[in-house]
Order: structure tokens, then C-alpha cells, then sequence
């Protein structure tokens, strides 16, 4: 009740919103409080104090008031130790349900930052130094534990130098994504059927029928480029074809024996991976579209993509 | 928890505790350096920590050896004792960070323990080096990744920064009287005068350097060999000690000045006794002190810590003309059985008159070869018997209790008087250090018509100690330690420099209490204690904000693009001459109308366009292209407005 009122209360408090760019940390973003080693210390010089007074200890006073200035100046350092720097959320490459996804974060400073702590809502912290740069890309990573998009959520940048006596953070929340792949099945046979089923009965006529062109990924065949469109000033674009039903395979749901869909899924990934290493042209058909014949990274991942997002609603 | 983290460590506590070596029984400090080695040893080679067992009974034996050697398990030394055992021990079990806190804070705890027993400069010096060590270890523990050197720097401009600010608050921080609860008995054991003297007892004094107070003079200081500074006053004898005895109703003091007043102040080295020193008989004092019936001037608490007083006296006086019976009955008090050739001795005198059988009995002293050392035999029983006609060799207090023997038994009152004689003079801060090595014992005789005369027998064996000091007037100055001997003039001059600067420190930095706050801060105005809270809230937020501006400087500064700045200027230069810049106008299209408008400036508006254009919009940056620029710019709107 209690703990929930708190955390009700930090909602309003830090009014948590989601932001995209570079993000400067200002005055207004840093927080600062008091560790619990700031109180021991203050109850410290308190005691401190008392003796000073009770044995008139010149000295005593001096000492007592340097610590105490000392932690002041902490609280200054540990702020500056924060403040104007600049961050922005970088690339996070695809990666499988099970692995660790891998966000870069750029921070950029004109002061070198030491014991920086990045952490995430429930998942282990990033401890680093870094010097005075321009771009100094920090690798945060995150469990992928479910297919789909997986956001960072709200990160804490949080420090404690230079004594621990105060803690000073401020909350980072990216609009970065990064696209989790269902998790492959370990081991799976490809399908040996290769007819489509009823819904995917657009047979194609013609052999390597030229169907139209895209833009070129990286990967793809150097044969399949359209030299003639280059040379128009359309830029790089790869012809595209299409091949008859008979020669390509077919990737289908419905195919699969599991019964649950994250496992179906997952076989399919398994098939996708399987087909590709094997340099096999092959298409996808899902009850919510099909993605035609193909081969090559690029199709690859577009496979995996559907494969990944299938049945979620798209959040952007 | 790395081996820097806890070499950094070690070296914290070890700095922490060294100092206590002194004061510490032997055995704790031995148990210390046991520790301390062993830890070493275990992070060097990284063995495991010991068993919780084993480091169980150490605490409890070590516990049980400080019961044994203080009876007690509070009070000062031993919560002292106590806490450097604790540091050392928890050092042993130091797995988590939150232990290496915990040991970080326990040393700054001790640090502060230290100024229990010192507090002068070179304290106050070492302080600061142990706070950096610290500071440093401590910075480590929360940035392990730090190299030494950029952690040292941080903990120094940390420290360097709470300097001016503590600055501020020792002089603002509203001070308070203390003590808020008793002192423990044993808070400020020191060495001193006693109240009882027996053969030896000054002598032992007289080995030590410490000072005992330091005087300054208003106006001329009397001779050296006026300045007796009264203490206590010893009345009875037991044939071996004197002792100061019951005080019995006396005739208040009173006296009659004849001379001249000196006005003096001194700042006395606090000894945990009651009694305050002053030359003869003071007709005041600035404390609240009260003038005995035998002239001894004692203060209402203890003098455990540092005191200044003013005071003025009167070198020559008559002392209490009228006596009362009671005190000069107490001053003839002799133990009846013992030393009886003495006793003859002063009998065989008593035929002449009171001045008479005085200066037969300093005639005796000054033509019997008595001779004035540190190290006189041992005396058995019949003590004055023993001394007087066989030994011949000893220190002032052997004199004065001898003379005052001889006194007693020829029907004179007597009495010995402790105190200090002389001083030696600071040319550097003009005053006198009187060091406990200036101990000193005489007599004092009741004369009819002259009330209470002083009479130093040491004087007339060894003239030189009343004039000089001691190590002119021993002649085997070998016990003495070397800088009371006669060390090279330049060590004397070193020494006396450093004492004049203690001096200093101890007026203005140790002394500085709740009085001394008042005192200073009326000057300004400061009276109250709200105005003083204020101005130091305001004091301490001033600097502060001076810092922050200084560390953020680099952040808020605007990094700006000189070229546009240049361009922009140029642009308003024009704009005032009737050519303002439209804000849809590239730099060409500006440049051309500029150009239209004012032929006369077309080639050179042309010319800043083109290089604009190519610095603040091509590829390459290049820094002497954009100086050559701004400075062109700048020359335009010169040449302009001629």
C-alpha cells in the first residue's frame, strides 16, 4: 500500500516520458539526495562536534568542519559528475528471444565522468569512466526474453563519486528498440512438402520472371543488380524475380506440428535459418500474409521479422 | 575489495594510530603493528583472512588485557585503547565495501581522538596528510577504475576546496561554552609541579623541556632574578616530604606595596591543578581566581585547559605584617625526634637576633662547600642531618627544605614555597617561555616588622641559577636534555622561532572559545548569535557558488562558431548602414545586393561572401582559412566607416 503510494508518488514526481534524440542532462533532470553512508557520516560529525565542544578541541573543530565541507563539495562534484551530458540511444542489432540484446547509448563530454551506473528497471547495471569525448558509445544490455519489440524502459544514470555520500541520478528513457527474433527450435528438419497450401495458391508463372525492382541491402547478389537503373541515377536497386511455386519452399504455419503459437514460431524460425544456410530460395506464409520466394540476408530477416511481430500490434 | 583498495587502507590506519604509539600500553601498540603486518602480508599474498574463531580470541584477550592494565573499561584512555584495537581487528575481517566505509569513517574518528593529547601545529600539519591518505583511499573504494593520480588530485582539490570554507566556519560557527557533560577524570593528565616536595621531586622536573606557561611583559620586565613565580606553599614536614597541610584560620592576606607594579599576561599550559602563577603578590587577576592566606592564587575549576590571565604584582611588599598566632605556631611545626645535629646546629645560632641567625645560616650554606647538582646521593633517615653535614650535594629543593629546617628550629617561621624562577626570553615574539625545567623551591621567613621575607638559599650556592638558569649554574649539565644544555646559537634561534609561532597558534587558533569568538566578532558588529549564523549561511553559500561556477565553468560555456559570429557581425554593421540582411537572403544573394547597392564595397563584400560560404559550408575546416576570414571581416567594417 504503502510502496505503491511511493512509487505513485515518483511516477508524479519524475514524470517519466518517453524521449528520442539527444538528451542534455540539465539542472532540472538531475536529482540528488543523501546516501545512506551520507547519514552514518552526518551522525558521525554530530558526535564529532559534541566531543569538540565537551573538551574545547580547537583542532577538533577544524577537522570536523573540513569532513563536513568535504561532503558539501561531494555533493558538487557528484553533480558535476552528471551534468551537460549529452546522450542519445543508438542502433540495438536484432538479436533471438534468449539472448542479450545490446543497446549502444552515446554520451558525449567535455569533462572526462568517472563511476558512471546505467541501470535498467530490473536488470544488472553498467558501470563505466569515460573521458572527455565527443562520442563514447556505452553498450547496455538487456535480456530478450519474449519475441517482438523490446524497449530499454526507464534507465537510471546514477553516481556516487567522488565519496558515496551522495547519490545523484537522473532517468533515461529512449524511444530505442530493438527487435527480438522468436527463439529458433534447436533442431528441426525442414519440411519435406514443398506444395503450398490452399491460401497460397498464387502460383507464379515463368521461370525467374522479372517482377520489379528494390533498393539493394548489403548482401545481396552483384548478378541481381539493375546496372541499367544505376546508371539512370536511380540509385543501387536489385531486380527481383519471381520463381515458379514448384522450385521454391514454402515456410508455413500450418504446417508445423506444435500446437502453441510461440512454438509454431519458433520452428519456423529454426526453418528460416535452416533454409537460408542450406542457399535455398523459400517463402513465408502466415495466416496474416506470405512473404514470396526469396534468398539472401536481406529476405532472411525480413522472414524474421514477420516471424517476430506476427500476431503483436505494432506499437510505432 | 583489490589489494590498492587495501594497501590504501592500511596506510590510512596505520597514520591514524601512529601518533597514539606514545600514550598506548606497549603491548596494544606491539598487537597494532602485528596486525597491521599480518594484513599486509595476507592481501600481498593473498592467502585467506583468518577464522572468525581465532580473531575472537584475540578480541577477547586483548579485552582482557586492557581490563588488567586499567582496572576499567571506560574513560578516555581506554575508549582510546579500544578503538584502535577495533580498527586493527575489523581490518582482519574486511570483505565488503561497506566494511571498508565503516573502517574509512572508524579513521577519521580516531584522528580526531589525537587532539586529545596534542593539538599544535605540526598536529594540525600531520592532520592534514593523514585527511588526504584518507580521502584518497576513500575516493578509491567509490571509483575503483581511477589511476593514483587522478584520485589524489580529486581527494586534494576536495580537501582543498573545504579549506577556505572551514575557514569560515571555525571563525562564525557559534561556539559553546563546554563542557557539556564532566570531563573523565583522566582527560588531561599532565606533567607539573605537585603539591609535595621531597628530595628529587623538582630535580625530576628539571629534565623536562615542556613549557609550563609564557609570559609577556606590559612595559619593562623586572630582572631575571626577581621573576619568582609563587606556587604552592608547603607548611608541614615529616622528615621526608613536605606537604601543604590543613590550612588553619589565618589573618587575611594582605600586604603594603613599596615598589613599583608590573602588568604582565600569561598563558598557562593547562596542568589539571588548581593553582595559577604570578609574580610574588598580585594585587590582580583576570580570572576568577581567590588570593590564599599564604599567597598562593587558586582558580575556582581545574586548569585543564590552555588559560591566558592578566595580572599586575608588586615585586616589593611587606607580606602580612600582622600574622596570626595559628599560622606562625604551623610554621615552626617540626617532627621532634629526627635529625638532631640540625636541630643543634640552629640552636647554637639562636643567641643573635632573627637577621642574624638568616644570614648565618646562607653563611654556612655559601662557606661549608656545598655544591649544586642534579644527581645528589640518596639521604637516610635524619634526612637534614645527612645532607647538611655529610652529603653537601643537591638540588633546590634540598636548599630551601634545609633552610627551612634550620629556620624552624632556631624559632623563625618558615616556610617552602614551589614555583618557577626565571624564563628564558623569545626575542622573536617578545615574551618569556618558562618551561617546567625552570621548577624551582625557596624559602620564606616571618621577620617581625617585615612580615613574610623570601629567602633562596640556591641563590647564594649557585648564584648563576637565579641569573642565568640552570644549565649556567650545573656544572654536570649532562642529565639535562640537549636543548637545555647550551646548544649551537642557530638551534636556539630555530627553536625559539618555533615556540613563538606555537605561541601564536595557541592564541589564536587553540584559544579561540566562546570568549575569544565574542571578543573578535564585536569588533565587527557580529554580536549576536542570529547575525553570526547569518553571515556565515551567507559566508559559506558565497564560496560555494564561486566553486560550482568555476567546476561547471567548461559545461556552460556556449561553444561558439567564431566564422558565423564574425559573418553575423559583419551583417549588423551593414544592416546599420541601411543595408539590412532580408531572412530569406543566403550569403550570396546578400552579397550581391550589397554588392548593387554599394559598388565601392562589392569586391570586398564579394570576396567575405565566397570565404563564408566555403568555410561555414564546404568539406574541409580549415583554422587559418577562418582566421584570415575574421580578420577580413573585422577590416571590412573598419575600412568602412572611415
Amino acid at each position: 500500500m504503502f510502496s505503491a503510494l511511493k512509487q505513485k508518488f515518483r511516477n508524479w514526481l519524475f514524470r517519466p516520458k518517453i524521449e528520442h534524440g539527444t538528451v542534455v542532462l540539465t539542472q532540472r533532470r538531475i536529482f540528488i539526495l543523501p546516501t545512506r553512508q551520507g547519514w552514518v557520516l552526518g551522525l558521525l560529525l554530530a558526535l564529532m562536534l559534541l566531543g569538540c565542544i565537551n573538551y574545547n578541541l580547537s583542532l577538533g573543530y577544524v577537522l570536523t568542519f573540513l569532513l563536513a565541507m568535504m561532503a558539501v563539495m561531494s555533493m558538487l562534484h557528484a553533480f558535476r559528475n552528471l551534468a551537460h551530458l549529452e546522450i542519445h540511444a543508438g542502433r540495438a542489432d536484432a538479436v533471438f528471444s534468449g539472448e542479450t540484446a545490446r543497446f549502444l547509448l552515446h554520451f558525449s563530454s567535455k569533462l572526462p565522468r568517472y563511476q558512471l551506473i546505467l541501470r535498467g528497471e530490473d536488470s544488472d547495471s553498467v558501470i563505466f569512466d569515460m573521458p572527455a569525448r565527443q562520442d563514447y558509445a556505452v553498450e547496455f544490455p538487456l535480456h530478450a526474453a519474449r519475441r517482438g519489440w523490446l524497449e530499454t524502459g526507464r534507465l537510471t544514470l546514477y553516481t556516487e563519486f567522488p565519496l558515496g555520500l551522495f547519490h545523484a541520478w537522473s532517468y533515461l528513457h529512449f524511444d530505442a528498440r530493438c527487435l527480438v527474433y522468436p527463439r529458433p527450435l534447436p533442431d528441426a528438419a525442414l519440411p519435406t512438402g514443398n506444395a503450398p497450401d490452399g491460401a497460397g495458391k498464387r502460383s507464379l508463372a515463368g521461370d525467374d520472371d522479372f517482377a520489379g525492382l528494390r533498393t539493394y541491402v548489403a548482401g545481396d547478389a552483384l548478378p541481381h543488380i539493375a546496372w541499367k537503373a544505376y546508371a539512370r541515377g536511380l540509385g543501387l536497386q536489385v531486380k527481383q524475380f519471381t520463381t515458379p511455386v514448384g522450385e521454391a519452399l514454402w515456410l508455413n504455419l500450418n504446417d508445423t506440428p506444435e500446437t502453441d503459437l510461440e512454438s509454431k514460431l519458433s520452428r519456423l524460425t529454426r526453418w528460416v535459418l535452416e533454409a537460408e544456410a542450406r542457399g535455398l530460395r523459400y517463402g513465408l506464409s502466415l495466416p496474416d500474409g506470405e512473404l514470396p520466394a526469396g534468398n539472401g540476408s536481406a529476405h532472411r530477416d525480413a522472414c524474421l521479422r514477420q516471424l517476430a511481430l506476427f500476431g503483436l500490434v505494432e506499437t510505432k | 575489495m583489490s589489494k590498492s583498495h587495501l594497501y590504501g587502507l592500511l596506510l590510512s590506519i596505520l597514520m591514524v594510530i601512529a601518533p597514539h604509539a606514545d600514550h598506548l600500553p606497549p603491548w596494544v601498540s606491539a598487537l597494532c603493528i602485528v596486525l597491521l603486518v599480518w594484513r599486509s602480508y595476507l592481501a600481498w599474498s593473498g592467502n585467506p583472512l583468518p577464522k572468525r574463531w581465532l580473531l575472537m580470541v584475540i578480541t577477547l584477550t586483548s579485552l582482557s588485557g586492557i581490563l588488567i592494565d586499567f582496572h576499567t573499561l571506560f574513560g578516555r584512555e581506554v575508549g582510546v585503547t579500544l578503538l584502535m584495537l577495533l580498527a586493527t581487528l575489523k581490518l582482519m575481517e574486511l570483505r565488503t565495501a561497506r566494511d571498508a566505509m565503516a573502517l574509512i569513517f572508524l579513521s577519521c574518528f580516531i584522528l580526531i581522538t589525537n587532539f586529545l593529547y596534542s593539538q599544535s601545529l605540526l598536529t594540525a600539519l600531520y592532520m592534514l596528510a593523514t585527511l588526504l591518505v584518507i580521502v584518497t583511499s576513500w575516493v578509491h573504494l567509490h571509483a575503483p577504475g581511477i589511476a593514483v593520480k587522478p584520485r589524489l588530485r580529486v581527494a586534494a582539490v576536495l580537501l582543498l576546496q573545504a579549506i577556505p570554507l572551514t575557514l569560515i566556519l571555525f571563525i562564525l560557527f557559534p561556539r559553546v561554552p563546554g563542557p557539556l557533560w564532566g570531563l573523565p577524570q583522566d582527560a588531561f593528565a599532565r606533567s607539573g609541579l605537585d603539591d609535595t616536595m621531597s628530595p628529587g621531586s623538582v630535580g625530576r622536573l628539571a629534565l623536562s623541556d615542556a613549557v609550563a606557561f609564557r609570559v609577556s611583559y606590559q612595559g619593562k620586565p623586572p630582572q631575571r632574578a626577581q621573576m619568582y613565580w609563587r606556587g604552592p606553599v608547603l607548611w608541614d614536614f615529616d622528615g621526608h616530604t613536605w606537604t601543604p597541610g590543613r590550612a588553619t584560620q589565618g589573618i587575611a592576606p594582605q600586604f603594603s606595596a613599596t615598589g613599583l607594579t608590573t602588568e604582565y599576561s600569561v598563558t598557562l599550559e593547562p596542568h589539571n591543578k588548581h593553582w595559577l602563577f604570578a609574580l610574588d603578590v598580585p594585587d590582580s587577576i583576570s580570572v576568577p581566581a581567590r588570593l590564599t592566606d599564604d599567597f598562593q592564587i587558586l582558580s575556582r575549576e581545574p586548569v585543564n585547559e590552555r588559560l591566558r590571565y592578566e595580572a599586575r604584582s608588586h615585586l616589593t611588599f611587606h607580606a602580612n605584617l600582622q600574622e596570626s598566632q595559628a599560622q606562625l605556631q604551623r610554621a615552626l611545626q617540626l617532627p621532634q625526634t629526627l635529625n638532631p645535629r640540625a636541630r643543634q646546629l640552629a640552636a647554637s645560632w639562636r643567641a643573635d637576633d632573627d637577621h642574624a641567625v638568616v644570614r648565618r645560616a646562607l653563611g654556612y650554606f655559601n662557606q661549608q662547600n656545598f655544591y649544586y647538582t642534579l644527581e645528589p646521593p640518596p639521604l637516610g633517615r635524619n634526612s637534614m642531618d645527612d645532607f647538611l653535614f655529610d652529603t653537601r650535594q643537591g638540588f633546590c629543593e634540598h636548599y630551601a627544605a634545609s633552610f627551612v629546617f634550620l629556620m624552624r628550629a632556631a624559632h623563625i617561621p618558615a616556610r617552602v614555597v614551589t614555583g618557577y624562577q626565571g624564563g628564558e626570553y623569545n626575542a622573536y615574539g617578545n615574551y618569556y617561555i618558562v618551561r617546567q625545567s625552570d621548577a624551582h623551591a625557596w624559602a620564606e621567613v616571618w621577620l617581625t616588622g617585615q612580615g613574610w621575607v623570601r629567602v633562596d638559599p640556591t641563590a647564594v650556592i649557585a648564584p648563576e641559577r637565579v641569573e642565568r638558569g640552570l644549565s649556567a649554574a650545573l656544572t654536570d649539565s649532562a642529565a639535562l636534555p640537549f636543548m637545555s644544555r647550551n646548544p649551537p646559537l642557530w638551534l636556539r634561534d630555530l627553536r625559539l622561532n618555533w615556540d613563538a609561532l606555537a605561541n601564536q597558534w595557541n592564541q589564536r587558533v587553540l584559544g579561540y572559545d566562546s570568549e575569544r569568538q565574542f571578543a573578535y566578532l564585536s569588533r565587527f558588529g557580529l554580536e549576536s548569535v542570529s547575525l553570526q549564523v547569518i553571515y556565515m549561511t551567507a559566508g559559506l553559500g558565497l564560496v560555494i557558488a564561486l566553486f560550482a561556477l568555476y567546476m561547471l565553468r567548461h559545461l556552460f560555456k556556449r561553444e561558439q562558431d567564431k566564422t558565423q559570429a564574425a559573418w553575423l557581425k559583419l551583417c549588423r554593421k551593414l544592416a546599420r548602414s541601411g543595408l539590412p540582411r532580408a531572412p530569406h537572403e543566403g550569403p550570396w544573394d546578400y552579397a550581391t545586393r550589397v554588392a548593387i547597392a554599394r559598388p565601392a564595397l562589392a569586391d570586398a563584400i564579394q570576396d567575405l561572401a565566397a570565404r563564408y560560404v566555403a568555410l561555414r559550408y564546404g568539406a574541409i575546416q580549415n583554422e587559418r582559412a577562418q582566421s584570415e576570414f575574421i580578420r577580413r571581416a573585422t577590416k571590412f567594417g573598419r575600412s568602412k566607416n572611415k
